[in-house]
């Protein structure tokens, strides 16, 4: 009846085909991009290199402010003579002695050791977001940081802390504070079916209440002298480091790494709830055990050096998941990496904004992570699971 | 075995097998398996799993029915050792399921439990991708991804109509395109049995032809031994070549779905009456509910 009709339906074909092509080719690009998801060694290698470029980098930039200005020709110089120190051709170059003693004693070791605890601080922020599936989980907002500062407490105030060589009973006891606080904490969480973010949340606030109220109590029966000291470290700082006390720290964060580093896959698999984990060949108990030793021991250290310092193992990681993966086979690294920047940075604020005062760097890290915690609860609850 | 009397379920080749439980047609022996789930180191509650025996065959799609709270899920569970029965023993595919370690487990069984919540960002590829971890025996299961595991995964992706995805968070995607990814996930562990948790309970009815085709697909090109739970006795029905019927954690029925769906039992564990005729194309029975 109206055979026009036919025309139009014999030339669809070729436009069918080519859409068809199309939607291949777009699929293609799509599959090829995707595929860029894979973990392989060359991607892993991109993202670490390129943020240990940027730590390197921010190491330098720190040693340059302070006090006494220095120019970067100078930190250059020492910075290169500590290189190729080993190698024999160790030449001040002409660096006054006053410069050098102050790079190298005063300001390299405290920029080495806000490098070790912010690292430190992101990846147990990491290990502990993914053992409690909670992205908010912080050592400091759980409790687990004054839990291990209790401990610390205890040893200082009972003279514990005076130690014997390189076996100082103050990291241990904030180790053992640490551990103690994480187990409270996965009981609690462990205790109901269906844990939410917030009891977390309010089991942490209520810890570290406790805590608190223990370590307020020591205080308040020490001698006063001593307890201003154990005020200005509770407030988190970083002052006085030296190389040996280094050196231990770097013993200690280093046990820890090392096994939280080794269970990277299986906190992939863990976010995805222990039954599934476990069906996926994880054995469950015994990653959770060393993942609890690895973050209680990362945790004691950095508090027993530096007290405590809040908010760097939240937005840290969350801000290296949004760009560059969630994976913790990259993530855990490159959060380290990046979390080391970070304290770097904030601590070179801290010392020299009000120079030759400085205040803790607990300061910066509670007002520039305080508000992102907000930020996050506030817009991001149907991803945390809260609606 | 211990079978209610009264459906005479049980089919004769199972009987036939009974004998010799470590055949290679066998793909679960069962014996008196006991479960509760505990809390420290009691009892939270009674036996959720009862005294069960049964054999699962290897090739075949097993569709395991039962009321809420009867021990589907459990059993599933304890099929992929997530759990271990505190009494009793399974075998798989002739082995002893407690002997071997869990990345053996893994890689002979992959499980797709009922709901799949995740709170961090990872893309669905990188979720397909996990599957492909029992196969790498890495430092503490550390391991690099390669090509054959990105080929693999992309055939499974799209077997599941979910390769599109591949970029988009898994925080982001439809229920039903979460499901199929995790499916998808299962079948990039390569295992020899796949267990399903209501595989089509989040699904539109368009989703759930295709997954239910895409399970008998895998059931019939790849011989996959799959053991399904479901709430839905038509389907279950219509695509399993067997089924388990389980009530408050016992064995009530197995067989054929012509020998198990049928009024009388179905009321007895139910408890409530129900009208089965024959579907009009498959002649298999079809469970009507009464007006």
């Amino acid at each position: 009846m109206k055979p026009t009709l036919n025309v139009p339906s014999l030339t669809p074909p070729p436009a069918a085909l080519s859409l068809d092509r199309m939607s291949s080719a777009a699929e293609r690009f799509n599959d090829a991009s995707a595929s860029s998801r894979m973990l392989t060694r060359s991607r892993w290698w991109r993202w670490v290199s390129s943020a240990s470029v940027l730590a390197v980098m921010a190491f330098v930039g720190c040693l340059g402010f302070g006090t006494q200005s220095i120019p970067y020709s100078e930190i250059m110089a020492v910075v290169m003579g500590l290189v190729l120190a080993p190698f024999g051709s160790a030449t001040e170059q002409g660096l006054s002695d006053a410069t050098s003693v102050i790079l190298l004693q005063v300001r390299m070791p405290r920029v080495v050791l806000a490098f070790l605890v912010g690292g430190s601080l992101a990846m147990v922020g990491v290990a502990l977001q993914a053992l409690l599936r909670n992205p908010l989980a912080d050592p400091f907002v759980i409790g687990i940081s004054s839990g291990a500062a209790l401990g610390a407490a205890i040893a200082l105030l009972f003279g514990l802390g005076i130690s014997v060589g390189s076996l100082s009973a103050l990291p241990v006891c904030a180790f053992a504070g640490a551990l103690l606080s994480l187990m409270i904490m996965y009981r609690i969480s462990a205790a109901q079916y269906g844990f939410s973010v917030y009891t977390l949340l309010l089991a942490g606030v209520v810890l570290n209440a406790i805590f608190s109220a223990f370590i307020m109590f020591l205080t308040s029966i020490a001698d006063p002298n001593r307890a201003f000291g154990m005020y200005a470290w509770l407030m988190g700082s970083l002052t006085g480091p030296d190389w040996s006390t280094l050196g231990i720290l770097v013993l200690y964060l280093g046990a820890g790494l090392v096994l939280l580093g080794m269970h990277a896959q299986s906190l992939n698999l863990l976010t995805l709830g222990e039954e599934t984990a476990r069906s996926l060949g994880v054995e469950v108990e015994r990653v959770k055990k060393s993942v609890f030793l690895a973050a209680a021991l990362l945790t004691g250290a950095v508090v027993s050096f530096s007290g405590i310092i809040g908010f760097v193992g939240l937005i840290i990681p969350h801000a290296v998941r949004l760009v560059v993966s969630a994976d913790h086979r990259l993530l855990l690294p490159v959060a380290g990496l990046v979390g080391g920047v970070f304290l770097m940075l904030a601590d070179t604020v801290a010392r020299t904004a009000l120079s030759p005062s400085e205040f803790p760097v607990g300061v910066i890290t509670a007002l520039v992570g305080g508000p992102i915690f907000l930020w996050l609860l506030t817009t991001r609850q149907t991803q945390l699971g809260m609606k | 075995m211990v079978v209610d009397d009264s459906p005479n379920a049980v089919g004769n080749e199972i009987t036939n097998t009974m004998n010799d439980p470590f055949t290679s047609n066998v793909a679960y022996s069962l014996k008196d398996v006991s479960f509760s789930y505990t809390k420290g180191k009691r009892a939270a509650s009674e036996s959720v799993l009862k005294e069960l025996s049964c054999l699962i065959l290897s090739g075949r799609i097993l569709g395991i029915l039962g009321p809420n709270g009867s021990g589907k899920s459990t059993l599933l569970k304890l099929l992929a050792r997530v759990y271990q029965p505190q009494t009793g023993t399974i075998a798989i595919l002739g082995e002893s399921l407690s002997g071997l370690s869990q990345l053996n487990v893994a890689k002979r069984v992959a499980l797709v439990p009922q709901e799949t919540l995740q709170v961090f960002p990872f893309t669905i590829a990188e979720m397909v991708l996990m599957g492909r971890s029992p196969h790498h025996q890495g430092w503490g299961g550390w391991h690099w991804e390669d090509a054959h595991d990105w080929a693999v995964a992309q055939s499974a992706m799209e077997e599941l109509d979910v390769a599109h995805l591949g970029n988009r968070l898994v925080t982001e995607v439809s229920g039903g395109e979460r499901q199929r990814a995790v499916i998808a996930r299962a079948l990039v562990q390569e295992p020899q049995i796949l267990l399903l948790d209501e595989p089509t309970a989040f699904l539109d009815l368009h989703h759930q032809l295709d997954i239910a085709r895409v399970i008998k697909r895998l059931n019939r090109d790849r011989g996959l031994t799959v053991v399904m739970v479901s709430h839905d006795l038509n389907l279950a029905s219509q695509y399993c070549d067997q089924v388990l019927l389980l009530n408050h954690g016992r064995l009530a029925a197995m067989g054929s779905p012509q020998t198990v769906i049928k009024p009388e039992v179905i009321e007895a564990v139910y408890g409530c009456s129900v009208l089965v005729d024959q579907h009009p194309q498959s002649g298999l029975p079809r469970v009507s509910l009464p007006v």
